[in-house]
């Protein structure tokens, strides 16, 4: 990368980030004015907190605008299939549960083909983080409706407004198991940062939403203005209140957005459950075996 | 009970805030604007070049207000804008640790 | 990961197919088995999640197939052995990411244990109706490995060989079994079997590329969590692992995995040839056909018939070098398959009009008896 320069000092600029980020792949795909990279952001603050090794970091994304990110950060990363996430997570974390892993992928990824597996990862409780970038629409396939669309948006598959009612992320997590569930906006970054934290130190199914404004599609489609116009209505409208109970967190359209965290509890890991079962087990099968069947 | 202020003792002078100096990778830059809208003491500002994409980076305005927060460095979507903390500040700090000991 | 030898059986034991296959993919240092419950392959999962505790193995239940093949690819990039069990709608669902471990090239093997179809079918009955789904039915050009077994002790070799299969060439490996293998019962012999191991990267971190291969067009692997910091992509990507999407990389990187698998046919390829040297009449067959097939063959000795029987050990990549040189000696090839054709119209092809070629269908449900076989041949 040529050295760029700037108004005030003239040398090689590394970007803290820098190290975190395939460098041969910036500049990003992602719009001028869209909030995954600020995501991506507090994602990488967040762990510069913790710490952690980033050799025993996995991020798992899907497909979408989101589902890029795996591409962009420098850990061991993988871009699967739509929807399934989730489920390759899973068979990562089973497979050696030494490791962190990460799910970060879009609202239609995690919550429409993938709320299949997002739900049941929930109930198990699979010591994983879930980002889950919601920008209201399938953006990577140009601006469609998604289940997390607001009434009556309007979409390129919704010319007339969108009239089915949206899904309401932090209830879906909370009713299926999670263990920790937040939601900020992509301005809100400080206390994303903070979420993602706790989200990694929590054991169990974590998921942090993180809305974010879609400039090229959503805003401009619904004559919303651009991502910076999106933020303003953001700060203007978006109310911190923890603890809120799931089913008042309806987004409704360009109403008012009630982020903070909600639920914060604690329940056996499906590893922790699944060693119990399996120490329990041996004796049966020492038995069975010396029958010779 | 009246509290009456008081130099501090051994004559050290008053502490200032943190400094920082903005450093900008223009061609990173993708004119969204977050840094300029949310800085919390204005020390950006949209610029009138272009850069290689042709967008117009941010400049900076106000050099002496930046406090170091470091929140453009979190919003840039582009990793285009990133602060390090003003040379001379920490050179003050590291005189005024010294002289303590 | 070096293979866990904890827990593993020796000797000889009555096991049904679908037992026999789990203490192969336990002899094979298979240690994950993920799963939706299907008939006629559940036994296989009774199987492993009793000998689980033996083995250090993790067993999961998946809500769908979509996720389990998903589930099986994440824990294959851990270094674990992976292996899933399903049947015909589970391998409809499972395709997509049958493509994904082609593209990944990531080491897996799933069996399945086929049942007349198509839809729901006949969950309970034998068929061979998946034979070209397993080769097509995932989107885009590819090339896999498929293996037919015909026995309970063919289950347990060929898992194992399954296995070497996938850890060689670092391709998912289809076991194609059927209902009637799969339930049945029969005297096993289990013994140290040789293992193929993962070909890992040894060199220096920063200069390691996913996808950069060796001269056997095989790129070396390796696991999460080492350090490597890697980047892998279901879309077209080039050595790097990163989606470059032009039709360079497309022929670059597609082709070679197609090639992978092609140009070692003749390594992959396990077929069983009885009597063919001097035969008029070969019988092709695979899974519990072959059985039946082998035994009106001899029948056929016996009244004279010079008849011969060919069974395919390896579906895919078919052996069309061997069916095409057989069809140049003999006057005709039967076709016995329990479905309404699949296998057929691919020696008609290999066979390139040098032999006449007669189906004798069965429809799933009724195993080929020896005495229509015989009739066919008979007839000829």
């Amino acid at each position: 990368m040529e050295a760029s320069k700037t108004l005030t000092i003239e040398k090689e600029q590394r970007h803290p980030m820098d190290e975190l980020l395939r460098m041969d792949r910036i500049p990003h795909i992602w719009c001028p004015g869209c909030g995954i990279g600020a995501a991506v952001s507090a994602f990488a603050a967040a762990l510069e907190k913790l710490e952690f090794d980033l050799d025993k970091v996995c991020v798992v994304s899907g497909i979408g605008c989101t589902g890029r990110v795996a591409g962009y950060i420098k850990l061991d990363s993988f871009h699967t299939t739509h929807g399934r996430a989730i489920p390759f997570a899973t068979g990562i974390k089973l497979g050696n549960p030494d490791l962190k892993v990460v799910v970060f992928s879009g609202d239609g990824d995690l919550v429409s083909i993938g709320g299949n597996h997002f739900i049941h990862a929930a109930r198990r409780n699979i010591d994983m983080v879930v980002i889950c970038v919601n920008n209201f629409i399938y953006a990577m396939t140009g601006g469609q409706v998604a289940p997390t669309t607001p009434i009556p948006a309007y979409t390129t598959t919704s010319p007339f407004g969108n009239f089915e009612p949206p899904s309401n992320i932090p209830r879906l997590a909370e009713a299926a198991g999670a263990v920790y569930v937040a939601r900020w906006t992509a301005l809100h970054l400080r206390r994303l940062t903070e979420s993602i934290v706790e989200a990694f130190q929590r054991p169990g199914f974590s998921v942090v939403e993180v809305i974010s404004p879609c400039s090229m599609y959503y805003s401009r489609i619904n004559k919303l203005g651009e991502g910076i116009d999106m933020l303003r209505f953001y700060h203007d409208n978006a109310i911190i209140r923890h603890g809120e109970p799931t089913e008042n967190l309806d987004i409704d359209y360009q109403k008012q957005i009630i982020i903070g965290r909600f639920v914060d509890r604690e329940r056996p890991t499906f590893m922790d459950s699944y060693r119990k079962w399996l120490s329990g087990a041996e004796s049966i099968s020492k038995e069975k075996v010396d029958e010779k069947n | 009970m009246h509290i009456r202020p008081r130099e501090k003792p051994f004559g050290f002078e008053k502490p200032k805030s943190p400094q920082g100096e903005i450093e900008i990778i223009e061609d990173r830059c993708k004119g969204c604007g977050f840094c300029v809208e949310y800085c919390p003491n204005d020390v950006l500002k949209i610029s009138d070049k272009y850069n290689s994409k042709g967008y117009h980076p941010p400049e900076v305005v106000n050099e002496e207000k930046c406090c170091y927060c470091g929140f453009c460095q979190l919003i840039c979507p582009d990793f285009a804008i990133f602060i390090v903390e003003k040379e001379s500040e920490k050179s003050k700090k590291a005189e005024t640790v010294e002289s303590k000991k | 990961m070096k293979e866990n030898q904890k827990g593993v059986l020796e000797g000889k034991y009555k096991l049904s197919g679908n037992q026999a296959c789990a203490e192969g993919a336990i002899s094979a240092g298979c240690r994950f088995l993920g799963y939706h419950p299907i008939t006629p392959s559940f036994e296989i999962v009774e199987r492993y999640a009793q000998r689980c505790g033996d083995v250090d193995g993790v067993l999961i239940q998946m809500e769908d197939e979509i996720s389990v093949l998903a589930a099986v690819l994440g824990a294959s990039w851990t270094g674990r052995k992976a292996i899933t069990v399903t049947s015909g709608p589970g391998l409809s669902l499972m395709l997509e990411h049958v493509g994904l471990g082609v593209m990944l090239e990531t080491p897996c093997v799933i069996v399945d244990v086929q049942r007349g179809g198509p839809s729901e079918g006949l969950p309970n009955s034998p068929g061979s109706g998946d034979v070209m789904q397993a080769r097509w039915g995932s989107h885009g050009d590819y090339e896999l490995i498929a293996l037919s077994p015909n026995s309970p002790q063919d289950m347990f070799d060929l898992t194992i060989e399954a296995f070497n299969f996938s850890e060689k060439y670092r391709t998912p490996v289809l076991i194609m079994a059927d209902e009637a293998v799969g339930h049945m019962t029969d005297e096993v012999v289990i013994s140290p079997p040789e293992l193929v191991e993962r070909k890992y990267y040894r060199g220096p971190k920063e200069k390691y590329l996913p996808y950069k291969w060796d001269k056997d067009l095989i790129p070396p692997m390796v696991d999460i969590g080492q350090g490597y910091k890697f980047h892998v992509t279901g879309l077209t990507h080039d050595e790097r692992g990163y989606p470059v999407m032009d039709e360079y990389c497309q022929e670059w990187n597609v082709h070679r995995l197609i090639d992978k698998i092609r140009l070692y046919s003749d390594e992959i390829v396990r077929i069983e040839e009885e009597e063919t040297e001097d035969a008029d009449v070969v019988v092709v067959s695979y899974g519990i056909s072959s059985q039946d097939a082998q035994n009106a063959v001899k029948r056929a000795r016996e009244d004279g018939i010079k008849a011969g029987s060919l069974r395919l050990v390896t579906i895919w990549p078919f052996p069309e070098k061997q069916v095409t040189e057989l069809a140049r000696k003999v006057k005709t090839l039967i076709v016995a398959e329990m479905n309404y054709g699949q296998i057929f119209y691919e020696v008609e092809r290999c066979s390139r009009g040098s032999a006449n070629t007669v189906l004798i269908s069965r429809q799933p449900s009724q195993v080929h008896h020896h005495e229509d076989i015989l009739e066919a041949i008979k007839k000829v």
